[in-house]
This record gives C-alpha cells, structure tokens and sequence, in this order.
C-alpha cells in the first residue's frame, strides 16, 4: 500500500542557537486537520514554511504520498496552496489583477472564477479598487479568495483568521469542512479552535523553547 | 514552452511592467541619475570639444552602469517584502524562467530607456553620429548583462536589512568587463580601428548571462528566504 497524504520523519528545526523542535513525526492522512498551536516563537511558521517546501529542515524529511518532497518539487507544488502571513498582495494592484497573477503562477486555479470567488469571499464591489484602499481584513479577504479558485489538495495556511471579522471567519470554516470531507488536506496555526464538525482534527502543540537556555 | 508555462511568464511579464507603471516615478530616478551625471561633465570639466569626446563613451558608460546599479534595488525587494517571491517560489513553473520574466521586465523599465536617451547624452559630448551608433549598440549588449548579473547580486542580498553596500561589492566586479569592453570598442571605432572583437566579446557575456545568470539567481533566491 502506497502512504497518501503528508508525513514528516524526525523533522528538526533550530533558529539561530536556539532548537525549536526535533524529532518530529507525523501523519496527515487525506481528509484531516491538522491544528499547530504553541506559543509565539514557537516555530509554527517555521515549520509550515518547512512543510510548504521553502526552507530545508535541520534534518529529517516531509513526504508527499511517501516521496520526500525535495525529490517531487513541482508535482508537490501542484497539490499546494501555502497562504503565508505575508498574504502576497500588491497594493498597487487591484484584487482582481492580484487573483489573475497567482492563477498565472498555478495552473491549478482557475482564472475564470475570479470574479465569483470574490463575490463569494465578501469583495463585491470592490474588485477593481486598489488594495492600498481596502482594510486589512478585506486584503486578507484578497489573498483567501484563492481557496475558492485551487484545485490544490493541500491547504497550508498560517493565521488565516488574522484580521478577519466573525463573518468570515464562519465562511472560512465552512470552506475548511468542505475542502476536507472531499478529501483534502489541511494545516493551520491559529491561536483560536479550529472547530468543524464532521472531520478528523489533529493538535499538534510545539514545545515552548523560548526559555531555553542558549548553549 | 507548455501554455501554462508560457502563460505564466507573461502574466508576471505583464504584472511587473504594470506595476512599474503604477509607480514610474520612482523608475525615473535612475535615469535622472543617468542623465544628470553626463549633463554635469561638460559642465564641470572644460567644454573643449576635442576632450570630451575622448570622454565620453567611458563618461557615458560610467553613468550607466551605477544607474542600472541603482536600479536594482527595485527588482526583488518589494516582492520580498509583501510574500510573492515566496509564492514564486512554491509555483509549479521553473524558478529560473519566472525569475527570467521578472529581469526581463526590470531591463525593459531601466535599461532600455537607456539605450533610448543615449543621443541625448552623445549630444551633450559631442559624440559624433557614427560614435552613437557604437554607443547604442554596445549599450543594448551591455545593458542586459548588467541587470542579469545585478539580478545574482540582489537575489544575494534581498534577505538583508542593510544589503546596499554589499550588493555593490558583489557585482561591481562582474560589470567591470562590460564596462571596459564597451567604452573600449566606440573608443576604437572613433579611431577608426575594427571593434568586431569587443561586439563579440560583449555578445559571448551577454548569452552566458542570459543562460547562467537566471539559475544562479533562482538559487541565490531559495537561499535568501530560507
């Protein structure tokens, strides 16, 4: 049997001196939440900058369907939609002129649905307004509006709910649980519960190394 | 190229000449610089014909090679600073083609206007008319090596507070030949004497730069937002 989905083997991360996790395994199989808590400075966006393929553990390896992702990049990537929390908005840049370019760089969106993604994610109105000009929600709005357009089985996002009203959120909920009971896969770090019925949700709680002592 | 690909590089293409647009005017300070420097010459030396001719392609090609050096700071640093290099970096597509896109956008905003306001500057330096089409020529060699190479600097130093100093440093060096060989050969041609080694000089650097230069800068960059 082949593993689906997205496993780590013993994966270490340090940050300057300090180490931030070692020896980490897990299991994301399709169809589950995986929820990375911890305190700030952690190294949850470390580690989903690491699942994401953009920076080299200390050691170990994240396997895609059980082939390091190293070895698979651009399959890898076609699966992936990594929303970092620099959301990668222009703001010179209307929303819909933000949306055609990361439609451009993955061919698993869709560039047809631009205009029906934004009306969906709250933005009617204002898609061809400058992003300079929207608050900070709606430019965190801009760049979820991109889980309406990815075919991409993998969802990696780090604080998705920042700045986002309670509206939203319940939107960005109710995506979650539809993404992940077609069977695809999700990571989030959010200092608030993730809760959507229906799913198997994993914890994963990062050890607090902001006390420890430097070598 | 697959359509996808292609799609792809010229949406950031068309991306990143309409954002140079939405802000021209901080492109034009590099050529303001460029030209600026050169109008200062005459003034500051002696307007004897005879010697600022001798001048001027090394004036002129001084002038434009700390300009296209200015003007590299503007390639990566706005995309590093809002999170697209990352996703750059995670898209499906070749990073050295993407990367290529981008450069290629930048020589079109900052090197090519250049080319264009060079016989105003030869002008300026009493170049004569046969001197300015050597200008512009080795200038539409050289200039795309320069933002290339500028390009390996800045993807180098684009995860530093501070990189100005060390950018400089790093591809000074590497623009140097372009420099020599380019003032070297309208030099030569106002001599009356065969500049074909100095165009095949230039053109031999400007296909390694074309070829090599977008993969180095693809690593350069996955190092820098590690």
């Amino acid at each position: 049997m082949t593993p689906s989905g997205l496993s780590t083997h013993h994966l270490a991360c340090s940050r300057g001196y300090r180490d931030l996790f070692a020896d980490l395994s897990l299991q994301l199989q399709p169809g589950e939440i995986l929820r990375v808590e911890g305190k700030n400075g952690s190294g949850k966006t470390s580690l989903l900058r690491i699942l994401a393929g953009l920076a080299q553990p200390v050691s170990g390896d994240v396997l895609w369907q059980g082939v390091a992702i190293r070895a698979v990049e651009s399959g890898y990537f076609n699966e992936l939609l990594y929303i970092g929390h620099k959301p990668a908005i222009k703001f010179e840049l209307s929303a819909c002129e933000n949306l055609q370019l990361s439609c451009a760089l993955f061919g698993s969106r869709s560039v047809n649905g631009i205009a029906e993604a934004l009306y969906q994610i709250g933005l009617y109105g204002f898609e061809d307004m400058p992003a300079a000009m929207l608050s900070a929600g709606q430019k965190r709005r801009v760049a979820l509006a991109q889980l309406f357009l990815t075919r991409a089985r993998l969802w990696i996002l780090d604080e998705p709910y920042t700045a986002l009203d309670v509206v939203a959120v319940a939107l960005l909920e109710e995506l979650f649980r539809i993404h992940v009971l077609a069977g695809g896969l999700l990571i989030v770090t959010s200092h608030q519960p993730v809760t959507i019925a229906g799913c198997v949700s994993h914890r994963l709680l990062l050890p607090d190394t902001t006390q420890q002592q430097v070598a | 190229m697959p359509t996808s690909l292609s799609r792809a590089f010229f949406a950031l293409l068309q991306r990143d000449l309409l954002l140079a647009y939405r802000h021209r005017n901080e492109l034009l300070n590099p050529l303001f610089f460029f030209v600026l420097v050169v109008m200062l010459f005459p003034l500051g030396t002696s307007p004897d014909k005879n010697l600022l001719i001798t001048m001027a392609p090394g004036v002129i090609w001084v002038a434009a090679l700390l300009a296209s050096m200015l003007a590299l700071d503007s390639l990566f640093r706005a995309d590093f600073e809002d999170g697209t290099l990352e996703q750059l970096l995670i898209s499906p597509h070749p990073l050295p083609l993407l990367v290529l896109a981008k450069i290629l956008a930048h020589w079109l905003v900052t090197g090519l206007p250049m080319i264009l306001l060079a016989p105003l500057l030869a002008l300026f330096m009493y170049l004569p008319g046969d001197g300015l089409g050597v200008l512009m020529l080795t200038l539409a060699l050289g200039t795309p090596v320069l933002s290339l190479v500028g390009a390996i600097g800045m993807a180098l130093t684009v995860g530093l507070r501070r990189g100005g100093m060390l950018l400089a440093l790093l591809v000074l060096p590497l623009y140097i030949p372009v420099l020599i060989f380019s003032a070297n050969a309208v030099d030569a041609h106002l001599s009356a004497m065969a500049i074909t080694g100095q165009l095949y000089f230039l053109a031999a650097m400007l296909v390694l730069a074309l070829t090599l230069a977008p993969m180095a800068v693809a690593a350069a960059l996955r190092i820098s937002l590690e």
